[in-house]
């Protein structure tokens, strides 16, 4: 156990540098769910009005900020097994499977960098809606419920992320099936549009998608009155998910190396 | 739990003199199939004592790197046994992976990451850390030249720089045993030189094993002290380099011919004339060992002269390691190299 902890502290610092000495990607990741908060926002703006959706009074920026924040989340962990590719296409996934550290440590580590690339969005996201007026009556618990939720969502495709790249391979491939993923599983949720407005067969869809769980999650406890007994059923779901695909992703270095 | 190392040594020989008998690495048998029935390895069995360069020779695709992804753990055999250290490579994969150092085909780097930042994170890797660490990675930037490009992203290292790296990153833990993949492929001449002579410097100071594989008959015969000629997944000829040589037995000698041969006629001609062995046609080149090559060059012009096959030039040579993998698999080293770069 020390040993996997102190393998993924050193993993994670490797891609946080790596991440740090690029700007190009420092500034794509501040910037997208900027972008996506003002332009969904404004593009949206008057589902407010349509009835039914929900408490009046509440802005639609109350509404969207949480749904961006797991958009966010869902968006860059799916790119994580991209840099594994690049690793076993220069010999580096080879020379590290080859040294005595723990293969969990090295889906750990790229989680963890991942994760805290995803808190600093979060946090941009959160306190720029603040700043454009919303109200958020959950305060820094509603925060962490959210928040919290994001990290899971996104340690759990970062992790199946990197499963998918030590099975397939091939970035195009990876391409393919996160495209194939990631806009679905955001749509057939309730980010944009209270599931009462949608038809049942989305709303039904998406009692199933981990994605709405997280954002029901978020946005129930940033909300008043909060059902902790939903948000916990929510998160603990979140969990169980995260613990299977990191799973799933350790696994698929046998895979990879039965290939090799 | 499998049987300990120290009861396996009780029980296979007297303590005291077994692990200096058993080999650095012992592979016996080993056989791998990869998907769509291609066969990598077919019963491949070497051993390598402690404290020598030990190369594998062959061209692509003949089984050397298959060979190290057993031996390092990295792939598994479908059967055989291997041993490397001492150590089962698969029962014992943990104690293994603690004794060697792997440098693999690539440059197995990190671009956006500096050399020193490189080699901490490899040391890391093998549960190293603190200052001697720090040192470690400082002798081995020294040793290999780059410390003053230790604090530069490695992206913007040359190519012999970063394949130093790379070797350097696989003794950050002082293996017992190092494996070289093709260590020099893709370096000038010149960069080439400076690694076979830290290669040399390896064994000599530090009493390093190295089994290492390579493409480049020169090489071999330059820093192995031992090499074994893979063919198909499986060894062929294993010895010392002059061993090999003196197998053959007298001068090669080496004839072109004007036109080429396709029906070998000329092997056929050749074959007749005493003292003459293992003749040989490729294309326009016709090949045979002799036992003293000057006196038996007369002889051959002759009887090519009398059968109308006109002649282009004459050599007479030592035996080299191409014509020791010309005995040994029927192929010259040339051909196989080329027809493999080809594909």
């Amino acid at each position: 156990m020390t040993a996997l902890a102190s393998q993924t502290v050193s993993m994670t610092q490797r891609h946080v540098w790596a991440f740090l000495r690029q700007p190009w990607f420092v500034a794509i990741a501040v910037t997208q769910p900027v972008i996506w908060l003002l332009l969904f926002g404004a593009l949206f703006k008057n589902v407010t009005e349509i009835p039914g959706f929900g408490a009046s009074g509440a802005s639609y920026l109350d509404y969207l900020a949480p749904g961006i924040v797991i958009m966010t989340a869902l968006f860059s962990s799916g790119w994580s097994g991209m840099g594994t590719i690049e690793d076993i296409d220069r010999g580096i996934m080879d020379r590290f499977l080859v040294a005595p550290l723990p293969r969990t440590s090295l889906i750990a580590g790229r989680d963890v960098a991942d994760a805290l690339s995803l808190l600093i969005q979060t946090l941009i996201i959160l306190g720029l809606s603040v700043l454009m007026g919303a109200h958020f009556p959950g305060g820094i618990a509603g925060f962490a419920a959210l928040t919290a939720g994001a990290l899971l969502l996104g340690t759990s495709f970062a992790s199946l992320s990197n499963a998918l790249a030590l099975v397939l391979r091939q970035r195009e491939s990876l391409i393919g099936a996160n495209t194939f993923l990631v806009l679905p599983l955001t749509f057939l949720s309730s980010a944009f549009m209270p599931l009462g407005l949608v038809p049942d067969w989305i709303a039904t869809v998406a009692r199933f998608n981990p994605v709405n769980w997280a954002v029901e999650a978020g946005r129930a406890a940033l909300g008043t009155n909060v059902d902790w007994a939903f948000v916990e059923a929510r998160l603990g779901g979140l969990l169980l998910l995260t613990l299977v695909c990191m799973w799933l992703a350790t696994r698929a270095f046998r895979s990879y190396q039965r290939s090799v | 739990m499998p049987t300990s190392l120290a009861e396996r040594i009780t029980a296979s020989g007297p303590p005291a003199t077994r692990g200096v008998e058993s080999g650095a690495i012992d592979a016996r048998d080993l056989v791998k199939t990869y998907p769509g029935d291609v066969r990598a390895l077919d019963g491949l069995t070497f051993s390598v004592e402690p404290g020598v360069v030990f190369a594998l020779l062959g061209p692509n695709g003949a089984g050397k790197s298959t060979t190290v992804k057993i031996l390092t753990t990295l792939s598994r055999a479908d059967s055989g046994v291997a041993r490397v250290a001492g150590y089962d490579v698969v029962r014992q994969a943990e104690q293994v992976r603690r004794s060697i150092g792997v440098v693999g085909q690539k440059n197995a780097v990190d671009p956006v990451a500096t050399g020193r930042e490189n080699m901490t994170l490899q040391g890391r890797a093998y549960g190293m850390g603190g200052k001697s660490l720090g040192s470690r990675v400082d002798a081995l930037l020294d040793r290999f030249g780059l410390t003053a490009a230790a604090n530069r992203m490695v992206g913007t290292y040359s190519g012999g720089m970063q394949r130093k790296l790379d070797v350097a990153m696989g003794l950050v833990h002082q293996p017992r045993v190092l494996f070289l993949d093709e260590p020099t492929t893709g370096l000038d001449q010149e960069a080439r030189s400076e690694l076979w002579a830290e290669i040399r410097r390896l064994t000599m100071d530090e009493g390093l094993t190295i089994l290492m594989t390579t493409h480049y008959l020169e090489e071999a015969d330059q820093l192995a002290r031992r090499l074994a000629i893979v063919d198909h997944g499986r060894i062929v000829a294993e010895g010392t380099p002059d061993e090999l040589k003196s197998e053959l037995r007298g001068d090669a000698i080496q004839v072109e011919l004007r036109d080429a041969d396709p029906d070998a006629r000329s092997a056929v001609v050749v074959g007749r004339i005493e003292g003459l062995r293992d003749p040989h046609v490729e294309g326009k080149f016709l090949r045979a060992r002799a036992d003293r090559g000057a006196s038996a060059v007369p002889a051959v012009i002759a009887a090519l002269d009398g059968e109308g096959i006109g002649v282009a030039s004459v050599t007479v040579a030592r035996p080299s390691l191409d014509d020791v993998y010309l005995r040994h698999t029927g192929r010259t080293y040339a051909s196989d190299d080329t027809r493999e770069a080809s594909r």
